[in-house]
């Protein structure tokens, strides 16, 4: 059973490029699932198709990829993610990125806290070492381009995006954190201010393959002018301009657009 | 209580033995009834209540749910609400929250309601559920919540007790609202000794719906199915509405009953789109939202609405805790649970779309055509009212009120303290007003929230009011700012609630929205004191006259009584909310300028008022007469703004209100980190005011605004063809790094930063 979350309006279908509505992307609802409609707006700006899944379900509906989205699953009152990952659809979604096909699958907040409880990616998130839910504009360096969701960055590139967290602590023995690093798994790393205490100013990590990514900090609120932060690594912006985030959807879209042609 | 009449003797109190044991001695006393209303209640029923008939008319008599000694006053909202100011008005006071029309189909509720009492013995939970519980009644209309806002009022910041509080407030309110995913954008935070053994938590909630959504809680049609659904009833929150702190009330069993309520947000985050999925598919014919009360607020208030009665079997209700009695079950007020009407040919439907969010219900019973509410305790008739005498004819009071005698003398101590004067103490004035707990940055609490999620937040805090998008395609939305200065109400109630109203109505136009509608939230102390009586009194009349002048109706809110510790009494504080509508969001304007070279404008005219003002409060001082409200300049300086807004001729503005132009020029410079030269000797020579009077008075009916330079003269003819009072103070400075009022001091901006942002993780960090 699919579901559809009742919407407050209808999104715009003006696409950045035609050819990517192609790219039919999953996102992912659990109860207690937040910036799962969100997420979906990020993909249709970024011009490609967003299709809802249930956590419920055991189908993926062939999508080419997922984005687990942010919130508090099942309320995450035992540990974030730690329900959630013995969902029906995280099954599938597991085999899938584990699978030759490579599924690119992309948790954000909650979404990457999901993800290293279905031991998709290393290492755990703690709460914040200060102890509160935080909520700022944040500044990332994106270390490489060698993941789906960073394809069309250039490595190094900075770009700012929302970080709102109450778990985001993202803690590893030395051994994993050292073969992060040494594999370039390390995808963001927080600059200027580390919002959370998280090892070695990690915000982001990728699998070997580079198909799953998880990102503590939240691209999709920095994506439509007018609702994301007020601030762009590039300079200042417009009221609430800027849309550092799109380039991470837009990044997945164009590699699966390329791979389909 | 007595153990006999808790025990099993309570259980089986029905109504026929009621009827035949008349003599049988209840604990109406310690339940919070006085003696005319028990005597009331026998007359009404002609007979002694059950103990579940009293547990329900305890809960539902009290002062929180009854409204008894506000109604009187209360009626004026009603009273002076003309043909015009309904235009926008689809649903008005009395239902869960009112319901205004924004255009092209979409409406808005909203709604602000106290959680005061539970938030001083438990501030976490107390806020938390606080939340919560604005949050359903925002559902129970059929909306979709999208946004919530926080007036709070703390104690001296330096109290010790005040960081225990604080902390759990912020926590509480950030543990639930970021959980449900409502984007948190706005409120308002004040340290004020007053509220040391009373902090206000006030919360409000914003919901949008499509017109043909609306739904009312009411019971009708006999046959339909009434059903509880969501979190299971347990002993949290037991006569938290009539009795909070009652030692007395069945201390004979094994535990004490918290009588604060427990919050789960996530089962509210999964009621919240159960609900809007049974809405969706028109699978419910009412619903109500079970808040202080419990069931018998639900059951009594869904069948006196309705057209017939209902018929409930108790012990149908799902238990956490089994030992619970039919009082205890009436009156608990255990949290995220829902009640509703459905017909019996949708009962299915609705079973499914409860099974697939794994939402708990249970079937109570169902609408009768008998009149009466009839409770069954296992098939034992344990309540047979009439709903209408729980729900809506409960006692009424005419509380005496009198001006109190220490007005007169208040009102003359003018303030007479220190007036900065030279450039240095002005310089060192305007650092330790934006230093000061009620002037500095917020941040540290805000940046708790979630401001994000939904995607729609278009402006939040610090900026005037918060605005979120309701429809993406046209980029229709809202605008909501809260208000109050409680010492302008001390000073003068009438005159304190209409400037609560025109800051409120003042912030929704700054930000460049048109004002449609208010909810209010009155905090006060005992009515039974009639000093504070008249100062209820007083306020609601100024609140309610100048909702008339502006022509924006109240449409619903909150009182809150008693917020008074050791016969002490809070400052009257109406917490004010104005709804405003913006055609596209995108054209809102903020607090703060950013282009090089553009026009700092000054609106309005600047008195010598520093009566009640944050000045005169950092000097100890609190007498004389607040600041005087002129509700037809705030109509033609709101018009302007919104015109500027609309037309591209204003690129920020701030409104002045506390702090006066002092704050309003920092904040306007701190917003986006670029400076301005100011001039005030143009402004002081035509006021007739010294430096310190332009930058400390908080005269009403003001603004800053910033203009582009193309646009000056277009701009500069509005107001004159408005004949309103304008005059250019300053230019932005892009590279000064500093607020320069020039010829007098220059304050950098990472100065006047460290000392504003500073302050909060000073004492909380």
């Amino acid at each position: 059973m699919s579901t559809e979350t009742p919407l407050i309006g209808s999104y715009s279908a003006d696409a950045a490029g035609p050819d990517l509505t192609d790219a039919r992307v999953g996102i992912v609802t659990f109860p207690g699932s937040l910036d799962d409609r969100d997420a979906s707006r990020a993909i249709r700006l970024a011009g490609g198709t967003a299709v809802p899944l249930w956590h419920a379900d055991s189908k993926l509906y062939d999508v080419d990829a997922v984005i687990i989205p942010g919130g508090f699953s099942y309320g995450d009152y035992l540990r974030a993610g730690a329900i959630s990952r013995f969902s029906p659809l995280m099954d599938k979604i597991i085999d899938a990125a584990n699978s030759d096909a490579k599924l690119p699958v992309l948790g954000i907040c909650n979404g990457f806290q999901v993800l290293t409880e279905a031991h998709l990616l290393p290492g755990s998130m703690i709460k914040n070492d200060h102890l509160h839910f935080v909520c700022r504009d944040q500044r990332l360096r994106v270390e490489t381009n060698a993941t789906d969701w960073t394809a069309s960055f250039e490595p190094g590139a900075e770009i700012v995006v929302p970080l709102k967290n109450q778990d985001g602590q993202y803690v590893a023995d030395e051994k994993t954190l050292d073969e992060l690093e040494g594999e370039g798994r390390v995808v963001f790393r927080y600059v200027d201010h580390n919002p959370n205490g998280s090892r070695r100013d990690i915000a982001g990590i990728s699998n070997a393959a580079g198909n799953v990514v998880g990102l503590m900090p939240h691209p999709e609120h920095a994506v439509e002018a007018g609702f994301g932060p007020d601030a762009s690594a590039a300079g200042p912006v417009e009221l609430r301009g800027g849309l550092d985030g799109l380039n991470i959807f837009t990044s997945a879209l164009k590699k699966i657009v390329g791979s389909k042609a | 209580m007595s153990a006999e009449a808790t025990g099993q003797k309570f259980n089986i109190d029905t109504v026929e033995h009621a009827a035949g044991t008349p003599e049988t001695d209840l604990p109406w006393a310690e339940l919070g009834l006085k003696d005319n209303e028990f005597a009331r209640i026998q007359e009404i029923l002609g007979r002694r209540p059950t103990a579940a008939e009293l547990a329900m008319y305890s809960v539902m008599w009290s002062e929180h749910c009854s409204y008894k000694s506000s109604k009187v006053h209360l009626s004026q909202f009603g009273e002076k609400v003309t043909e015009k100011m309904k235009e926008h008005l689809l649903v008005g006071i009395g239902e869960n929250a009112g319901v205004v029309d924004i255009g092209d189909g979409w409406a808005v509720t909203f709604k602000v309601e106290s959680h005061n009492h539970p938030s001083m013995v438990e501030p976490y939970q107390g806020a938390a559920t606080g939340v919560g519980g604005i949050v359903r009644d925002i559902i129970s209309m059929g909306a979709r919540p999208v946004a919530v806002m926080d007036p709070l009022r703390f104690g001296a910041i330096d109290h010790p007790d005040t960081a225990r509080v604080v902390h759990g407030v912020v926590a509480g309110i950030g543990g639930y609202g970021n959980s449900l995913g409502l984007p948190n954008i706005g409120g308002e935070v004040v340290f004020d000794s007053v509220y040391q053994g009373n902090p206000l938590v006030n919360a409000l909630a914003v919901g949008v719906l499509r017109h043909e959504d609306i739904r009312l809680a009411n019971a009708s049609g006999t046959g339909n199915k009434v059903v509880l659904f969501g979190a299971r009833t347990g002993g949290d929150g037991i006569g938290g509405a009539s009795v909070l702190a009652s030692e007395s009330f069945d201390d004979t069993k094994p535990s004490k009953r918290p009588a604060v309520q427990v919050g789960d947000p996530f089962a509210e985050k999964v009621l919240i789109e159960c609900c809007l999925e049974l809405f969706k598919a028109s699978v419910v014919e009412g619903i109500q939202d079970l808040g202080a009360a419990g069931i018998s607020c639900a059951t009594s208030e869904l069948a006196s609405n309705g057209d017939g009665g209902m018929h409930v079997e108790l012990t149908n209700v799902l238990l956490r805790d089994p030992s619970l009695t039919p009082g205890e079950i009436l009156m608990s007020e255990s949290q995220e649970r829902m009640m509703a009407v459905v017909t019996p040919e949708n009962q299915a439907a609705f079973e499914a779309i409860m099974d697939k969010w794994n939402v708990e219900y249970s079937w109570l019973g169902e609408v009768t055509g008998t009149g009466r509410l009839v409770i069954d305790w296992a098939g034992e008739t344990i309540v047979d009212v009439d709903p209408r005498t729980v729900a809506h004819d409960g006692p009424v009071y005419e509380r005496p009120f009198a001006r109190p005698e220490w007005l007169d003398a208040l009102q003359q101590q003018k303030f007479d303290g220190e007036r900065p004067a030279s450039d240095s103490e002005l310089r060192a004035a305007v650092l330790e007003l934006m230093a000061s707990p009620n002037m500095c940055s917020k941040d540290w609490i805000t940046n708790q929230y979630d401001r994000y999620v939904q995607g729609n937040t278009a402006m939040a805090m610090p900026d005037d009011a918060g605005v979120v998008r309701v429809d993406e395609e046209t980029g229709l939305g809202v605008a909501i700012s809260t208000d109050c200065n409680a010492r302008y109400s001390y000073l003068n109630p009438y005159e304190g609630a209409r400037a609560a109203l025109a800051e409120a109505y003042r912030n929704v136009a700054t930000s460049g929205a048109k004002p449609l509608a208010v909810t209010d939230c009155l905090n006060f102390g005992s009515p039974e004191d009639p000093a504070i009586m008249w100062q209820f009194a007083e306020t609601v009349r100024g609140l309610a006259d100048a909702c008339q002048e502006l022509g924006v109706p109240v449409t619903g809110g909150n009182v809150s009584l008693y917020n008074q510790t050791g016969g002490v009494g809070i400052h009257p504080t109406p917490v004010v909310g104005v709804l405003g509508v913006f055609d596209d969001v995108t054209r809102r304007t903020p607090s703060g300028w950013r282009e090089d070279g553009q026009a700092i404008y000054l609106l309005g005219t600047t008195r010598d008022e520093l009566d009640g003002s944050e000045w005169a409060n950092l000097r100890g001082h609190l007498g004389g007469q607040p600041p005087v409200v002129d509700l037809e300049a705030e109509m033609t300086l709101a018009a302007i703004l919104i015109n500027s807004s609309r037309d591209g001729m204003i690129d920020s503005a701030h409104d002045l209100s506390e702090g006066g132009l002092a704050a309003a020029l920092s904040e306007s410079s701190l917003r986006f980190g670029v400076g301005a030269r100011i001039g005030l000797d143009e402004l002081c020579e035509r006021d007739g005011v010294d430096a310190f009077t332009a930058l400390f008075s908080e005269s009403h009916g003001r603004a800053i605004v910033g203009v582009p330079r193309s646009e000056e003269v277009r701009f500069k003819d509005m107001c004159t063809a408005r004949r309103f009072p304008f005059i250019r103070v300053g230019v932005v400075d892009t590279a000064n790094g500093a607020l320069d009022v020039q010829g007098r001091f220059s304050l950098p901006l990472d100065e006047l930063r460290a000392a504003h942002e500073g302050t909060l993780p000073k004492y909380f960090g």
